[in-house]
């Protein structure tokens, strides 16, 4: 092993503002992980109210860092380098990161690496499960929905994702058609538990056609309709009418993730990997039927599947700070003060359509 | 199918509503791929409807109309989570935004919409949001659930809009 890394993280790309370090020794170790975060707080879509303002982020990154030193039992000097997501995001959370972790380079001399946030996401079960690359990643949550095979730190293959909604939010959005409380993906899979999956005929969009891009937009029309025929039948929904809409929902989903999973694991597999793992990251990977269904998927190819912990899958710095430590093991980086802010970044510019691919926001 | 229309409410001597019938998203193409060649930079439509009425469809649409027109082709995700989208069409931005999660008229500004109302072309979902930052020449698009696949569209704009809406329009009826 070579000498032990140890990488500051700063993230502040989405709704949360996050500090961590992470040192990688003899394996990865998350020394803290700070995320602001108003989850508990608020019930807007995603269960998060999100941070806008350039300067809040600003006000609550130095604190974070702060704190994500103080856990990590460190000062600046303990650091080796500063790792920052430099986009895409909105413009003024993502600038507010930078700024920050410019300062703190310069005033340290440490060397600073820009991080794309999606490589974050990407790279985060090599931090939590030390996946030997290609492992095949699918990375599905309330704003994002694709697969990727990531061959090395820096080198990503999109093989699809959604064209309209992400999973996450279709969950979202169906809790609030049916009057169940946000975030929608726990409140709808526990009403599908007592319900029965086979009585409404929800679509399977996209499954006709080849490729591994989904749709889930057409689903929520779909429940709309649904729901709308027996209010205007019946007067209003029932208990069990709104257990079988969730669990015809819930399992539309599923089947249009396993059949989609299906499909980019031939591509992956295809590439034959010495040891095929497929890794799946996000706040949908919580969902139980989704889970087993691409488990089961994974067992019947042979393929390992790991899903890292919850915490580590939604937006943190310990990812960024992961991702930086990647990037250095590749050689020296210092990206310096010339790093620049990218509300647009794919992670992979051959694929033809890019998801994500126009955010932007705060003039900062 | 294509659009109908249905009638012209006259509302006040600055505004007017023109109703139409779009039976199936074919249509609603149809009317997204007519439309979208008369918008031009510092246009700002503002559409609303409720959850699944067609909102994001209708914007995609546009955008994808728009884009194809200069050969180009590109994904057009929900903004719901990323708030903001944009996207290139020939020395033009188009940004789609979704206001559903903002809770501050101030943050519009944060996301620098202001700016976007003015050099870009703007399709904003949820534009309740937008207080009295609503540009006052704006085009609204209301969309309504009329049947599995059919949606009832008002679209209100002052003369300026009507004028330049009215040979698109008319082509609708032919």
């Amino acid at each position: 092993m070579d000498r032990p890394l140890t990488v500051l993280g700063i993230e502040s790309s989405c709704d949360d503002t996050a500090a961590a370090v992470v040192r990688d020794g003899d394996a990865p170790q998350i020394l803290s992980n700070v995320v602001s975060s108003q989850t508990d707080l608020h019930a807007a879509f995603g269960g998060v109210v999100p941070e806008i303002a350039a300067r809040a982020h600003a006000e609550k990154l130095d604190l974070c860092v702060e704190q994500a030193l103080a856990e990590a039992g460190l000062t600046l000097a303990g650091i080796d380098a500063i790792a920052v997501t430099a986009g895409p995001g909105l413009i003024g959370g993502v600038l507010s990161g930078v700024m920050c972790a410019k300062g703190i380079a310069a005033g340290t001399g440490l060397p600073l690496v820009g991080v794309n946030h999606l490589a974050g996401h990407a790279l985060t079960p090599r931090l939590t499960d030390r996946l030997a690359f290609p492992y095949l990643m699918l990375l599905v949550s309330g704003g994002h929905c694709q697969f990727l095979i990531v061959h090395a730190p820096d080198r990503f293959t999109r093989l699809g994702g959604t064209i309209d909604d992400a999973p996450g939010e279709a969950f979202d959005k169906t809790a609030k058609l049916l009057g169940l409380p946000q975030p929608g993906g726990p409140a709808v899979e526990a009403a599908a538990r007592a319900g029965d999956a086979a009585r409404f005929a929800f679509p399977r969009p996209l499954l006709d056609r080849p490729g591994c891009d989904m749709s889930f937009s057409g689903l929520k029309t779909a429940l709309l309709r649904e729901r709308d025929k027996l209010i205007a039948a019946q007067g209003g929904l029932f208990e069990v009418d709104r257990a079988d809409l969730c669990a015809g929902f819930q399992r539309a989903v599923a089947d249009v993730l396993e059949e989609k999973t299906r499909r980019a694991l031939a591509l992956y597999l295809a590439q034959t990997p010495k040891t095929p793992t497929i890794a799946v990251a996000g706040g949908v990977a919580a969902n139980g039927a989704i889970r087993s269904a691409l488990q089961r998927l994974a067992s019947e190819h042979g393929v390992g599947f790991t899903a890292p912990p919850l915490a580590l899958c939604t937006d943190n710095a310990a990812m960024i700070a992961w991702a930086g430590i990647e990037r250095l093991r590749l050689g020296p980086a210092d990206d310096g003060m010339t790093l620049a802010a990218r509300p647009r970044w794919p992670l992979d510019n051959a694929a033809p359509a890019m998801l994500g691919s126009g955010k932007r926001g705060a003039k900062a | 199918m294509q659009a109908t229309s249905a009638a012209v409410n006259v509302r006040s001597m600055a505004t007017r509503t023109l109703t139409l019938s779009l039976p199936d998203t074919d249509a609603t193409q149809d009317l997204a791929r007519r439309l979208a060649p008369v918008l031009a930079a510092g246009d700002c439509l503002l559409l609303t409807g409720p959850i699944g009425a067609g909102k994001t469809f209708l914007a995609r649409a546009v955008i994808q109309a728009r884009q194809a027109a200069l050969g180009m082709a590109e994904d057009v995700p929900s903004p719901t989570y990323t708030l903001v989208q944009t996207y290139e069409a020939g020395g033009v931005e188009i940004w789609h935004a979704d206001l559903y999660r903002l809770t501050d008229p101030a943050e519009v500004i944060e996301l620098g919409l202001d700016e976007a109302f003015d050099t870009g072309i703007s399709l904003i979902e949820w534009p309740d949001r937008l207080g009295d930052l609503a540009p006052p020449g704006a085009l609204r698009l209301e969309l309504s659930v009329t049947g599995d696949t059919a949606r009832r569209l008002d679209i209100t704009g002052d003369a300026t809009w009507h004028a330049r809406l009215a040979p698109m329009l008319a082509t609708l009826d032919a």
